[in-house]
């Protein structure tokens, strides 16, 4: 029981991080009709600028002024990058924002190093909130979910309940027609671009200090939102948090079994010695996101809930 | 009719248009002219280049030469820009956002939430009762008629002074061709200007003021429907199949 609780609640969390990164990133697919390569390289900029924020200021002036660093990148990269290649195609669209991973990733090297940074949860939520079947959880985690949560709200307010959210949707989908209808589609996707980024960077902000903050964080994260943004189909924001969902419940969960093959296929003869038996669920559990992807995409290729064929 | 201003400024002027897709060479030196307050219809037949004419001075071509609408020079503006001059469009593929509902297509065609000049939602929505009846539903369920219908309704929320419609009933039944004929008769009473793209003669004829006939790229006719009706060899040489 206290397992099951526990992994619920720590793959909640996890699962609401994915979906602020990928909510960003299938926003921005149906916008340039290709998937930002980059977009985790946003995630690990609002960690280190918040990292470098706190240093300077404190916590609560870097959770707001990290994700708008991030999201200001994020437009110029639009305005002066994207918008430029996208004339030439997806394919130049795609390699751009390749490079332009590899680019972050080197410039995060050169200014913070080759190591982890010690971006530390703040001491005025670093404490215990509750004690739970003898296990103390961390006030830090609530504070995720708080802020996950909260952004989420006002992500599907925007979006679904007011004149903006209508012409940014309408934007994606038909930007000629908005375009004649006198709203200015190049600021709208500008805006799109860097609200996803800013998104990205919130995440970081609040999932540098809970995982770790170093230049590998975002080829660690980037795949993991990839398969969440397909496995909800492809330019889908409620398949995307499904698939989120789903994929943190998942994978935390399965962290915590410590039964191996050999204790679950024991009646087929697997003895805790041989190879296969020693494999334990929590050492499957990275495995599990791309896992489903492969499953997903023999049996739904649009995904969950996507429209379009990936 | 008696609301055209010929002797102002004129609303649009086209002057030695070009438009190439690739190397065709599409629209060969295009000239015309609408005045405040006129109906103009561009007849043809498909494929002469009067849809191209449209995206051309809507910008969704690239156009050579000059387009002044209200004196100002509107080649190379984004179309946002063109379209707070108050130049309205109309697209021939009937381009609405089908997840929407048909309240909040007519919403994404205000341009100024403060002022919306002319036209308002709920007297649009009284215009038609079919579309009244579904002002809820995603527009996407709508027939062809009523989609045609919405898109019109959805520039003109948008306050045009010009507004240019491209081929509005086409595949449409007998009496939805009516009815956005009397829909257009009646943009034209507010006072708008309308450049008609079409091919039946019938809506033309009745509600404009001026016709152009276009052939191979180029204007090859310009005269009132009075006189447009007496000249059978235009007719015979630029339009009959």
């Amino acid at each position: 029981m206290e397992t099951i609780v526990f992994s619920l609640l720590n793959g909640m969390i996890y699962g609401l991080l994915l979906f602020m990164l990928s909510s960003g990133l299938t926003l921005i697919f149906s916008m340039m009709g290709i998937l930002n390569f980059a977009h985790a390289s946003f995630y690990m900029l609002g960690a280190y600028f918040a990292y470098t924020i706190m240093g300077v200021t404190n916590f609560w002036l870097a959770l707001f002024l990290a994700p708008v660093l991030a999201g200001g990148v994020g437009m110029l990269v639009e305005r002066w990058g994207l918008r430029r290649v996208h004339v030439n195609g997806h394919v130049a669209e795609l390699l751009f924002t390749f490079g332009l991973a590899y680019l972050i990733d080197e410039v995060v090297r050169i200014i913070w190093g080759r190591n982890a940074v010690n971006y530390k949860v703040p001491e005025a939520l670093d404490f215990t909130l509750f004690t739970l079947y003898g296990s103390n959880y961390p006030a830090y985690r609530i504070f995720i979910l708080f802020v996950a949560v909260f952004m989420l709200v006002s992500l599907w307010y925007l979006l679904k309940r007011t004149r903006i959210g209508l012409i940014i949707q309408a934007a994606l989908t038909h930007p000629h027609m908005v375009g004649h209808l006198g709203h200015n589609v190049p600021l709208v996707f500008m805006s799109v671009f860097g609200a996803g980024c800013a998104l990205a960077g919130l995440a970081g902000v609040i999932g540098g200090n809970y995982f770790i903050t170093d230049p590998a964080m975002a080829v660690q994260m980037g795949p993991i939102v990839f398969v969440v943004v397909v496995v909800g189909g492809l330019g889908s924001l409620e398949g995307a948090f499904l698939a989120a969902m789903l994929i943190g419940i998942l994978q935390t969960s399965a962290v915590s079994i410590n039964a191996s093959f050999s204790d679950i296929f024991g009646f087929l003869g697997l003895t805790a010695s041989s190879e296969l038996g020693r494999i334990t669920v929590a050492q499957l559990a990275p495995t599990l996101p791309f896992l489903l992807l492969v499953l997903v995409l023999i049996a739904r290729p649009r995904g969950l809930m996507g429209e379009r064929e990936v | 009719m008696s609301h055209v201003q010929r002797n102002v400024e004129p609303m649009l002027k086209v002057e030695n248009l070009h438009a190439y897709y690739g190397k065709s060479h599409v629209l060969q030196g295009v000239n015309m002219e609408i005045a405040p307050g006129e109906v103009v219809a561009l007849l043809g037949r498909n494929g002469v280049g009067r849809s191209t004419t449209a995206k051309a001075i809507m910008g969704e071509v690239p156009p050579k030469g000059q387009i002044l609408f209200k004196g100002q020079r509107i080649s190379g503006l984004p179309s946002h820009r063109i379209a707070h001059l108050g130049l309205g469009y109309v697209p021939e593929n009937r381009d609405i956002f089908p997840a929407m509902t048909v309240r909040q297509n007519l919403i994404l065609g205000i341009k100024n939430m403060q002022n919306t000049g002319r036209w308002n939602i709920e007297q649009m929505l009284d215009m038609f009762p079919n579309l009244k009846a579904r002002a809820d539903t995603a527009a996407g369920v709508l027939s062809g008629g009523e989609k045609q219908m919405l898109t019109i309704c959805r520039t003109l929320m948008g306050d045009p002074d010009l507004i240019i419609i491209d081929e509005p009933t086409e595949g449409l039944a007998p009496k939805i061709v009516q009815q956005v004929g009397d829909l257009i008769a009646t943009i034209a009473k507010a006072g708008v200007s309308i450049l008609l793209v079409e091919q039946k003669l019938s809506i033309a004829l009745r509600i404009a003021d001026k016709v152009y006939v276009m052939g191979h790229g180029e204007i090859v006719y310009e005269g009132s429907p009075q006189e447009f009706l007496d000249r059978s060899d235009i007719r015979k040489e630029w339009l009959e199949v």
